[in-house]
């Protein structure tokens, strides 16, 4: 590796940031790139940044310790994050994370003696569909196997770049099994940008209200609203963001509509511009997504070459309008939009204090347009064909279709577009899940439903969702799962506020206490009692559905509880007697007062 | 009518709470109208009896405390978490961030004014054995009801007290619970 003393390093990343201009606001993207250059983040480097940009060092040091993708200790030249989403649980990833840990004499989360090796978990990747999944040096592995395992700790012993790997190792499948009105590809490029400068931008602020599109994020806020807001804010430059930090686990048809109708998300960022009188548009796009950067800058590449970028698009006099492409650095609350804002500007992903909405005050302060990939593709078609071919399809309330990411305890997981309104019981038969136990809809803070509840729809007035389906077979164990989401949200919880900060780890430790049998029946009232005070009382939608998966889960399939707790009382906290172990130890006692058993009478 | 039975206790405390439990001042007569004392510092009893209300103060940081919680939860119908020490931890809880060996060393081998020659940590069954940490009341028995407070504060005790008198619900209003 690489070795630099601080002046060097110093040197370095001062190279780095005159590629970004010395901009500030863009250090997420400066660390980035100091991480694959360096390995890590070195002490020196954040000496070096704050000195260079103007910022004090503990705001640049604050920014490098919150996202998962950037270290403070150096990572191996060949660094492994495996995807630890429940998916790819349930198709072995365990075993195969300690497979190639054992190949290559490798601790998990430890540097590997040589610095050249670093095996870590991550949270859910995006390929659900085709896990187990992980990254190498942000480079997507899917399908992964013993057999890939073996092929991969092979190419590392024998110290092959990862560059120099063979192309298949990180082949990632479009498993389109269903495609409607987006996925058909509905529009040629540039159809949707003619359309809205011929009908002019209040008509086709009329025709995005027509169509009654609402946001694919998951809230479903009416799209013509927000961009009418958005018009309406007074400002001499206003903003469109694209929200492509798709974290949410079980959900990837953000990663599959980005790779397959690029063109599409764009026209709608374009015709959004056109609209609300934008110039600057940002896409904010996952860290885990780095791969589909080459190609989404080729697309914008050829659309600016095609006149649909840059300054008078398609020969129109003012109407200028480009966009940049960022990345995320591992953080799912990033997907929360204010979160996503301050990250853009190159800050910690924190949510701010909303009202004033993005719409009023976004990026950099000014009027902001914060949308879904999904909602601008949507919003392409719909300049292109208006808002009645659009409302067509799905329900009076939720119209148009959705794109479903199916994953888990399914024949044919994948992408399945379906209108509004589609049944789960549809869904589960399209996929070949019938049989299932539970679905949860809308990733772990969505909703988890059981059988009973399988002919509930698909839709903002019943089951909204952002696009996670993540089908859960007959035999699956619903404490586990609720355990391993509660641990995510733990993970990412931004930290700002005290109910979701210390809520989701203690409810994590409660569910750690009932997986493992050490917790009675009246245990559970405190934990209902906390995931109430998360709900109402936490700073953004990560603590206040952060409880849902334990919550539903209890509510849903009580059993799984039940058959786990050990009587009607609590139970200790702890293990009464291993604490008082060290004390016996130290005092040499073992009489009757120096144990304690961990149920009384 | 009998008279309702409290019992109260201080374990990994430091008795502040109780100090503000006869900070209710005059209402004591009233209480000792309707209430006797159980187990108490102030009864000096050794053992708790069937009680109506258990109060504890103080955290739990060894075995004796752990026995002694549990007796006041076999015998209380209503056992109430007193203070920030038995709800958080509080104060006793800050070793939590030292290695019990260290404790003991500072506290039996090293610390400034120790004499002990034989270099043990004494062994004796009286002493009650220190848990390696200090853990609220609730993460070993189950509680009633809270008191926060550092300590509560005489009026947040005594509304306690007299809402469960009077049958109902103790509620602290948001002035009861509001301390800067």
């Amino acid at each position: 590796m690489e070795s630099l003393d601080d002046e060097g390093v110093v040197l370095r990343v001062g190279e780095v940031a005159a590629r970004h201009g010395d901009d500030p606001h863009r250090l997420v993207q400066i660390l980035r790139d100091v991480q694959a250059a360096l390995h890590h983040v070195p002490a020196a480097a954040l000496d070096g940044l704050a000195q260079r940009l103007g910022l004090a060092r503990v705001q640049v040091e604050g920014v490098a310790t919150f996202y998962s993708h950037l270290s403070a200790t150096a990572r191996g030249h060949y660094h492994f994050l495996f995807s630890d989403g429940y998916t790819d649980r349930m198709l072995g990833r365990e075993a195969l994370v300690e497979q190639l840990c054992a190949a290559l004499g490798v601790e998990r989360g430890v540097p590997s003696a040589d610095g050249r090796v670093t095996i870590e978990d991550t949270a859910c990747t995006g390929l659900c569909d085709q896990g187990p999944a992980g990254l190498v040096n942000g480079r997507p592995l899917s399908g992964l196997g013993p057999m890939r395992i073996e092929t991969i700790a092979g190419l590392v012993k024998l110290g092959v770049p990862v560059d120099e790997w063979p192309q298949e190792l990180f082949d990632v499948a479009d498993n389109i099994h269903r495609r409607d009105l987006l996925l058909a590809g509905p529009i040629q490029s540039g159809d949707g940008v003619r359309a809205v400068l011929e009908r002019g931008a209040e008509a086709t602020l009329a025709e995005v209200e027509r169509a009654g599109l609402r946001g694919r994020g998951g809230a479903g806020f009416p799209t013509a609203r927000k961009w009418g807001f958005c018009r309406q804010a007074e400002a001499d430059e206003r903003v469109v963001a694209c929200n492509a930090d798709e974290g949410e686990p079980g959900t990837f048809k953000d990663r599959v509509l980005l790779h397959t109708q690029p063109d599409l998300v764009f026209e709608g960022m374009t015709v959004c511009a056109r609209v609300i009188g934008a110039r600057r548009g940002l896409v904010y796009l996952r860290g885990e997504y780095a791969f589909l950067r080459e190609p989404l800058e080729a697309v914008l590449a050829e659309r600016r070459r095609q006149g649909l970028l840059g300054k008078a698009i398609l020969g129109a006099e003012g109407f200028d309008f480009d966009i940049e492409i960022h990345l995320g650095a591992g953080a799912y609350i990033c997907g929360e939009e204010s979160a996503m804002i301050e990250s853009l500007e190159g800050h910690r992903g924190t949510p701010r204090i909303r009202p004033p909405f993005p719409v009023v005050s976004g990026y950099l302060g000014l009027p902001t347009v914060v949308d879904n990939v999904e909602s601008f593709a949507a919003a392409g078609a719909i300049a292109a064909h208006g808002g009645d071919w659009f409302c067509a399809c799905g329900t009076a309330e939720s119209t148009g279709t959705k794109l479903l990411s199916v994953a888990g305890d399914c024949a044919r997981p994948g992408i399945y577009e379906f209108p509004f309104g589609v049944t789960v019981a549809e869904v589960l038969e399209a996929c070949g899940g019938s049989g299932a136990r539970a679905v949860q809809v809308g990733g772990p803070s969505g909703t988890c439903i059981g059988q009973t509840e399988f002919s509930r729809r698909i839709a903002f007035e019943d089951l909204a969702t952002g696009g996670a389906f993540t089908v859960f077979g007959p035999g699956r164990d619903m404490v586990e799962v609720a355990l391993h989401h509660s641990r995510f949200f733990a993970h990412e919880s931004c930290g700002f506020c005290t109910p979701c900060r210390v809520g989701t780890s203690v409810l994590a430790q409660g569910l750690e206490r009932i997986a493992r049998g050490g917790a009675g029946r009246a245990d559970l009232e405190p934990l209902k009692q906390l995931s109430g005070v998360m709900r109402s009382m936490s700073h953004c939608g990560l603590g206040m559905t952060a409880a849902n998966p334990f919550m539903q889960t209890l509510e849903r399939f009580p059993e799984d509880y039940e058959e786990r707790l050990a009587g009607d009382d609590v139970m200790p906290a702890f293990d009464l007697d291993a604490a008082l172990a060290e004390a016996r130890a130290l005092s040499g006692r073992d009489d009757a007062h120096a144990h304690l058993e961990q149920r009384h009478g | 009518m009998s008279k309702i039975r409290i019992a109260t206790t201080s374990l990994a405390g430091c008795f502040g709470c109780h100090m503000s439990i006869l900070d209710i001042d005059e209402k004591l007569f009233d209480l000792a109208a309707v209430a006797e004392f159980d187990r108490s510092p102030i009864t000096d009893i050794k053992q708790c009896g069937p009680c109506d209300i258990g109060i504890v103060e103080g955290g739990v940081c060894n075995a004796e405390n752990v026995e002694v919680l549990r007796e006041f939860r076999r015998h209380c119908k209503v056992l109430i978490a007193c203070g920030a020490c038995a709800i958080t931890g509080g104060i006793p809880a800050l070793r939590n961030g030292v290695p019990l060996v260290e404790c003991m060393a500072e506290a039996y081998l090293d610390g400034i004014g120790t004499e002990n020659p034989s270099r043990t940590v004494p062994n004796d069954p009286e002493l009650p054995l220190l848990l390696n940490r200090v853990h609220p009341i609730q993460e070993v028995v189950r509680i009633d009801h809270f008191l926060p407070g550092c300590p509560p504060p005489a009026e947040a005790i005594w509304q306690a007290i007299s809402d469960l008198l009077a049958g109902r619900e103790p509620t602290l209003s948001y002035t009861q619970l509001h301390y800067d």
